[in-house]
């Protein structure tokens, strides 16, 4: 066993069996704690009514039906806008946010990377600061801004403030320094390419993973969208708004209700199992240092 | 191009007789692009980022309510903060107490778990990764914890300790003050393996190989020794930025609690900062009070996230 393990990660030192079957023990026991209440969740999206109320309840599913999922769309048809316009509007948000936080971000982090102009570090240091605080608190001078902008009730007063999300430019900022060499931006400058080509052809390719990353991070932040205080008509808001209106209803919701967050969870999960290991690529280089 | 190389050609000729300020101008001037590039993001995170903090500063100072002009009325939204307000003394309590426990912890585990996940093979690695991460990012799945506890005989926990008769009416998890803190608390640490988790994990996978072997050699018996003097120290990096995320998001967790137990929460035993700032800046519209509220708040996260800093600066020293 542990001959095996030296050859598959090369450091299988100093490694005691009692030690991996506590670690093996302490990762079943939270693992379970982690993943109970997801699979509780789709259970019960898949529960009949008379399944769903049963003294004691089942941890587990005897007659699986879709009829939560048919019924999450029915009712989603007697909504006032057609339900058709929300999933609309959360997709439109979703890829024009994500599109604009990545185009603005790489832009930014190439330059705060790659090239040494006066005031890099003050500028990067404001970003820093700025993920340690929650952004909501900034949140109730955000109206004024938007009124004035004339950005208030439109798809804009979610998508522009999300394309100067700070993470985003963080994690690449720091992902193009580390992985991008500065010889073949040298060799590139000499041969007289501009910035502006170098940055298309040679930088953008080679940090791939940060924007597979940077993607997954703004469209999760964006898919999950509830009610924005800014945006008031009923035709401009989102799926999760209006998935939150269905599941208030009660007992009889109970079922569509565990069915849309099964809905809404799927797309991130899946999104997420794709790309995982671009996004732990880009992860090592988010380090921070004092 | 052309011009640009005739003006660098000119001042080359006196480098070292420019002023601080001139050569700073020439460079600036040089590297026209990287501020062109810079542009377009600063722009928008300026307006809704660095203004309104700035700005909330400012309009804490006034009674500004949205209809009339703001009067300024100095310290006096501070002092009622703190001198009239109870609601909100209960808030800063909370806060702390629900920080302080979500925001270690959950750092501590994301620590544990990313090394105790970078032990397995690499595929169990990156399922158990994924059952981790899952509850992060999914949306509103937390809600289930309102299935799992609720307070009929219908909820899983009430009818497993009536099964077992360990009591005979329903306990009422959501709405009984002694459960409610501890309950959110659960809840938001299980929503709460997020960025600073993957990071830790990513992490964990870039730790020089050879440093285990030398350690190996200059007699590390174990994998907690190995931990401490070789892989903690090298993650140094990781740790500040996981350390900077946690706590940003400990502070954060409004939207959970009012989603479990609702708004206002019984007797505000879970009314948190960041639902007092709602309540007066999204429902009452006290603009001046909330922006008083978010300036206490504000100095919080930055405050605290500087005192950690320092601490963590020390670790391997």
């Amino acid at each position: 066993m542990s001959k095996l393990r030296i050859k598959k990660h090369n450091h299988a030192l100093n490694r005691s069996f009692a030690g991996d079957l506590s670690i093996n023990g302490v990762l079943l026991v939270f693992g379970v704690f982690m993943f109970f209440p997801m699979y509780y969740t789709i259970v019960q999206a898949l529960k009949p009514l008379n399944e769903l109320w049963m003294f004691p309840p089942r941890l587990y599913v005897v007659n699986p039906t879709a009829k939560n999922f048919t019924d999450l769309f029915s009712l989603m048809s007697t909504s006032w806008v057609p339900f058709s316009r929300y999933i609309f509007n959360t997709v439109f948000i979703s890829a024009c946010g994500t599109f604009g936080n990545v185009m603005l971000s790489s832009f930014a982090a190439y330059s705060l990377a790659k090239i040494k102009f006066p005031g890099r570090k003050v500028l990067f240091n404001i970003i820093v600061y700025s993920l340690m605080f929650n952004t909501t608190v900034a949140g109730i001078t955000n109206f004024i801004t938007m009124s004035a902008l004339k950005m208030v009730d439109t798809y804009l007063a979610i998508i522009i403030p999300a394309m100067g999300s700070s993470l985003g430019l963080y994690l690449m900022k720091q992902f193009m320094e580390t992985s991008v060499p500065d010889s073949v931006l040298e060799s590139a400058r000499l041969d007289g390419a501009s910035e502006w080509n170098i940055l298309w052809t040679l930088v953008m390719p080679m940090v791939k993973p940060a924007w597979l990353t940077l993607i997954i991070f703004s469209f999760q932040g964006l898919w999950n969208q509830g009610a924005s205080v800014y945006v008031f008509s009923e035709e401009l808001k989102t799926f999760p708004y209006a998935i939150s209106q269905i599941v208030t209803g009660g007992i009889a919701r109970a079922g569509a209700s565990a069915a849309s967050t099964v809905v809404m969870m799927v797309v991130p999960i899946l999104v997420f199992v794709v790309s995982q290991s671009n996004v732990i690529e880009t992860m090592s280089s988010s380090g921070m240092k004092d | 191009m052309a011009n640009s190389k005739t003006a660098e050609a000119k001042r080359r000729l006196l480098p070292h007789e420019m002023s601080k300020a001139q050569y700073t101008w020439h460079e600036m001037k040089k590297n026209k692009v990287a501020y062109l590039l810079l542009a377009p993001f600063y722009i928008i995170f300026t307006m809704f980022t660095i203004l309104p903090v700035i700005l909330s500063l400012v309009i804490s100072l006034t009674n500004f309510n949205m209809l009339e002009f703001p009067d300024f009325v100095f310290m006096d939204n501070y002092i009622r903060l703190f001198l009239d307000d109870d609601i909100f003394l209960i808030a800063v309590k909370n806060t702390l107490i629900f920080a302080a426990i979500t925001g270690p912890v959950s750092y501590l585990l994301s620590l544990l778990f990313a090394w105790f996940i970078n032990e397995l093979s690499p595929k169990m690695r990156a399922l158990v990764t994924l059952i981790f991460y899952a509850p992060s990012i999914s949306g509103n799945v937390y809600l289930i914890w309102t299935t799992l506890f609720s307070g009929d005989q219908y909820g899983l926990v009430n009818a497993f300790l009536i099964e077992t008769g360990f009591i005979s009416t329903p306990i009422q998890f959501f709405t009984n003050t002694s459960y409610i803190m501890p309950l959110v608390i659960v809840v938001a640490l299980w929503t709460s393996l997020g960025t600073s988790f993957l990071s830790f994990i990513a992490g964990f996978q870039v730790v020089d190989r050879s440093l285990y072997e030398a350690g190996a050699m200059d007699g590390i018996k174990n994998r907690w020794q190995e931990l401490w003097s070789i892989t903690l120290p090298s993650m140094k990096p990781q740790m500040m930025f996981g350390a900077v995320m946690a706590i940003t998001s400990s502070f954060g967790f409004g939207a959970i609690i009012t989603a479990l137990v609702g708004f206002p929460s019984p007797e505000y035993c879970a009314h948190t900062i960041m639902h007092h700032l709602d309540d007066y800046g999204g429902q009452r519209f006290e603009m001046g009070y909330a922006s008083a509220i978010a300036t206490v708040l504000f100095f919080m996260m930055i405050g605290s996230n500087m005192v950690i800093k320092k601490l963590l600066s020390k670790v391997g020293q």
